[in-house]
């Protein structure tokens, strides 16, 4: 069974002639508790596609489904289309808000899934907090005071207080310390086996990619180019551009070597 | 709150604090002290000059002048308070609300806004007096409207940048209702700007309306403001020209007060946002008891650059914290050196310090900081301007690097001009021939273009072309690629080492990822709370087991690559940094290692020469039995 289906999505910039397609008639499908991975350059349409399954942005044409309903059209009430659908953004110092403390910003998040009693509330954002291996006394810090993996730790738990069916994640480790990185990995890794998240998990490095998802969609100019099993994908690829991309990962078996000024014009 | 403290011991806002306060106390106080008695008309005192009694004389009905200024301050204020808080809140509704309301409202209120800000102020206050006739609510509604679109201007400005924000964005996808995503998200994210435009504008406001009395549209008699006293007293100018004194020093000073107050907050606001640190705290400590002179690398005859006992030192809230310390490092001519190591461990300071670009307010000192056959500690002015033409340097965000306003080639063109003094057409040429060279496609074109009309990776690459045209030996790069994906960041690395290879030119290029350093350089320099912890040929990387520090192979352990095993974590380093203001003793890494014992607690592992050719700052380094082996 699928969790999301997105069926020949295009997305235009402008009108007329100068209009720019960002996206062009992409089919992704995302299995229930599955994680399929999104890979491709910046301005490949990766972000434009996670905005508009994330409901932020109206497609030009095509569909959108989770769990089977459209969430793309505007008759969806917005506190259904939460408990549908969340994202976590590449940048955990511009997704929270600065005068909003941890707590209240998961709490927020949990008034969504219409936990009406502040107590119970205050309770699900210590349990969450726990859950993304945070201590409890976070909950009184506000953004500013905490480092950038701690703050994409906060991003994820609020995300989870909804228990969406499916979550967007786009480029979560991109603005994160290779070290830091590692660590958020390992949680949504977790998280995953723990909760049976289905995910589509967006970035620009195969590496990363690879480590989470199942199966792996390679995006170049808008489009779909390959789509397969992660291990396929990244060990023999079939397009020539997943293979600019496999290449493009740097690796520390490189070093030293001239890999770098070899290969390409 | 430190730097509340210091905003409350500023002279000028204590001043204006001072007054604003006083003519608050007086606005409540005076008409209750007062208040008859400045009204009471005394037959046999008209129009009197200033007396001891009546210390600004008397008007015609021999009332009190000085009581009836004091005792105006109520109206006064009053009207004006009322009016500019009317407007904020005219105005931030109307300028905050379409940033929950969606595109198209925002635009629509943005025409409204931009429509009303051009209507004449003086036009629209002589309509609202014809509309209503000549009095206080007029006055008031008249100021209202011409303060609501300046305050609507303001709010929807700073309403859109939170428009955009992405926590606004996850609180629509949490369905957070509008009216809470403006009260709670929207609100509190402006307010302190508006709140420092309502102070400033109570001070115009005061005189808007002064001027509305003083013309008669405004307070009617009985009633009376600063400006209505104004007009009276100006009638009776030649009889007793102190009459105006009172009312005309009253609301100029309380204009003045409210004025000073809100730019001393603005000011504040400002700094707060650059993240000012404040003045000198005593003087800095010097260079820390280190390595000595001789701890370093020994230098060759090649040495481009050495540096020995690097530290800089920023004032802090609690006295000076030093971010980089006793930083030693060679790089020999040609040489390709990079510096890894997270965020925060002093990769930036060190590189700024080393081209002489550190911040306002930091202290550098160094034993040694030679380039070439120049000491660049001894060198000042114009002579160390003249050695580092010899530097080019690369910055991590091109978008700020580059000047918005420049087209790209002028900006290129500069170097050799204002460096060499090569005429302009030359200096163009110049400049196309370098962004021709890192393979900028129709250079001419691109050169005419204003940076924001290039995409990411293409302005890093007319950085690089930047920092080559002045044709330096040394090339400094700070985090050229991290704002890049891999694809981009790999072609500029290509850049980077081709220009470098023709060049001749040295580099010292910084990355938190190893791994995208263990390709482009000959060596790498692993930095940690600020000092170097290890300095490693790049073969060693392909190595692990060579690896000497326990946080370079914690670092590189901790990189996913496409053959890392899905079923196992990756590895981490667990804790946090330390804090540079609160340094502990010892090695730095001693709270996240492993390994650490007493001895890496107490006291700091100097950086000496390792078997692996390299450097290596640890008691226990870890490829011993590997060597044995
Ligand atoms: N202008 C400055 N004033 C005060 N502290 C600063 C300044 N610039 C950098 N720092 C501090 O110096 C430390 C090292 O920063 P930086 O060199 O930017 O690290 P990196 O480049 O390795 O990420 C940080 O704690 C940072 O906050
Ligand atoms: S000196 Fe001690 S604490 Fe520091 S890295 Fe080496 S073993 Fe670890
Ligand atoms: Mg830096």
């Amino acid at each position: 069974m699928s969790a999301l289906d997105v069926t020949d999505l295009t997305v235009r910039f402008g009108r007329g002639a100068g209009a720019l397609v960002a996206v062009d008639g992409v089919n992704l499908r995302v299995e229930s508790g599955g994680v399929l991975g999104l890979v491709g350059e910046s301005g490949s349409g990766k972000s434009t596609i996670a905005r508009v399954v994330a409901g932020l942005r109206r497609p030009s044409a095509g569909t959108v489904t989770v769990d089977g309903r459209d969430v793309t059209g505007r008759r969806l009430p917005a506190r259904e289309r939460a408990r549908l659908i969340q994202m976590i953004f590449q940048d955990p110092y511009s997704s929270l808000n600065p005068r909003m403390t941890v707590g209240e910003t998961i709490e927020e998040a949990l008034a969504a899934r219409e936990e009406q009693d502040a107590a119970a509330r205050r309770a699900g954002a210590r349990e969450l907090l726990d859950l993304v291996r945070l201590k409890a006394t976070v909950a009184q810090a506000y953004p500013r005071q905490l480092s950038g993996g701690m703050r994409q730790r906060v991003a994820i738990a609020r995300c989870l207080a909804v228990k969406p069916k499916v979550i967007v994640a786009d480029e979560i480790t991109s603005a994160l310390d290779a070290s830091v990185q590692g660590s958020v990995l390992n949680l949504l890794r977790d998280l995953r086996a723990e909760l049976g998240l289905s995910m589509l998990f967006i970035s620009h490095n195969l590496a990363v990619v690879r480590y989470l998802a199942d199966r792996i969609a390679v995006m170049h100019h808008g489009r779909i180019v390959e789509e397969g099993p992660s291990d396929e994908i990244v060990h023999a690829p079939r397009h020539e551009y997943t293979a600019t991309l496999v290449g493009a990962v740097p690796s520390l078996d490189n070093a030293g070597t001239d890999v770098l000024t070899r290969d390409e014009p | 709150m430190t730097a509340r403290a210091r905003l409350f011991r500023a002279p000028m806002t204590i001043a204006s604090l001072v007054l604003v306060c006083l003519f608050g106390i007086l606005a409540v106080v005076a008409p209750i002290l007062w208040g008859e008695e400045a009204l009471t008309a005394r037959p046999t005192e008209l129009l009197q000059g200033p007396s001891a009694e009546h210390l600004l004389g008397t008007d015609n009905l021999g009332r009190d002048l000085l009581l009836r200024t004091l005792v105006a301050t109520r109206l006064s204020l009053g009207l004006a308070v009322l009016a500019t808080l009317l407007a904020a809140v005219a105005g931030v509704l109307v300028g905050g609300l379409p940033a929950v309301l969606g595109g198209r409202v925002q635009r629509t209120f943005g025409a409204v806004i931009n429509t009303w800000l051009a209507f004449p102020v003086l036009l629209l206050a002589m309509l609202v007096a014809i509309l209503l006739g000549a009095g206080t609510t007029t006055a008031v509604l008249a100021l209202v409207l011409t303060m609501t679109p300046s305050f609507a201007r303001l709010a929807q400005t700073l309403a859109s940048r939170v428009g955009g924000s992405e926590y606004l964005a996850a609180a629509r996808m949490l369905g957070v209702s509008r009216r809470r995503q403006f009260t709670r998200y929207v609100l509190p994210n402006i307010a302190e700007p508006v709140i420092v435009n309502v102070t400033i504008s109570i001070g115009g406001g005061l005189l808007a309306l002064s001027s509305l009395s003083f013309l008669g549209v405004g307070v009617q008699p009985p009633d009376y403001d600063w400006g209505r006293l104004l007009k009276d007293g100006f009638a009776q100018v030649y009889n007793s020209p102190t009459a105006v004194i009172g009312p005309a020093v009253a609301v100029v000073l309380a204009g003045v007060a409210f004025g000073a107050l809100g730019e001393s907050l603005a000011g504040h606001l400002r700094g707060q946002d650059h993240g000012h640190t404040g003045g000198r705290r005593g003087p800095a400590p010097g260079p820390g008891p280190g390595s000595g002179p001789d701890g370093g690398q020994p230098s060759t005859p090649d040495t481009l650059l050495e540096v020995d006992g690097l530290s800089v030192a920023f004032p802090g809230e609690h006295g000076w914290v030093r971010p980089v310390r006793d930083v030693s490092l060679t790089i020999r001519a040609g040489e390709i050196v990079g510096v890894a190591g997270e965020s925060g461990s002093g990769k930036s300071v060190t590189m700024m310090a080393i081209a002489q670009l550190s911040a306002p307010g930091a202290e550098v000192a160094a034993r040694t900081l030679r380039f070439g056959d120049e000491d660049l500690t001894l060198l000042r002015g114009r002579a160390l301007r003249g050695a580092l033409t010899g530097v080019g340097v690369v910055f991590q965000d091109s978008l700020t690097a580059l000047n918005p306003a420049m087209r790209v080639g002028a900006q290129l063109a500069e170097v050799p001009r204002t460096q060499r003094g090569v005429a302009r057409r030359q200096a163009n040429r110049d400049a196309v021939a370098a962004l021709d060279a890192v393979a900028i496609p129709d250079p001419a074109r691109r050169a005419g273009q204003f940076p924001h009309e290039l995409s990411g990776g293409m302005r890093q690459r007319a950085l690089i072309a930047m920092s080559q045209i002045g044709r330096p030996s040394l090339i400094i790069a700070d985090e050229p690629t991290t704002a890049l994906d891999v694809t981009v960041a790999r072609r500029v690395m290509r850049l980077l080492r081709r220009e470098c290879d023709r060049t001749g030119a040295a580099v010292l290029v910084s990355s938190h990822d190893i791994a995208v350093l263990g390709e482009l350089c000959q060596r790498v320099l692993v930095m940690y709370a600020g000092r170097v912890v290890e300095d490693v040929p790049v073969d060693a990387l392909r190595d692990p087991a060579r690896l000497a520090h326990p946080y370079t192979r914690a670092l590189v352990a901790a990189l996913p690559d496409l053959d890392s095993d899905r079923d196992a974590p990756l590895a981490t380093i667990p804790g946090e940094p330390p804090d540079p203001a609160d340094p502990a003793p010892g090695c730095g890494f001693a709270a996240r290692c492993a390994l650490a014992t007493d001895r890496c607690r107490a006291e700091v592992p100097e950086l000496t020469g390792h078997r692996h050719g390299g450097r290596v700052a640890c008691w226990h380094p870890q490829d011993r039995e590997v060597v044995r082996s």
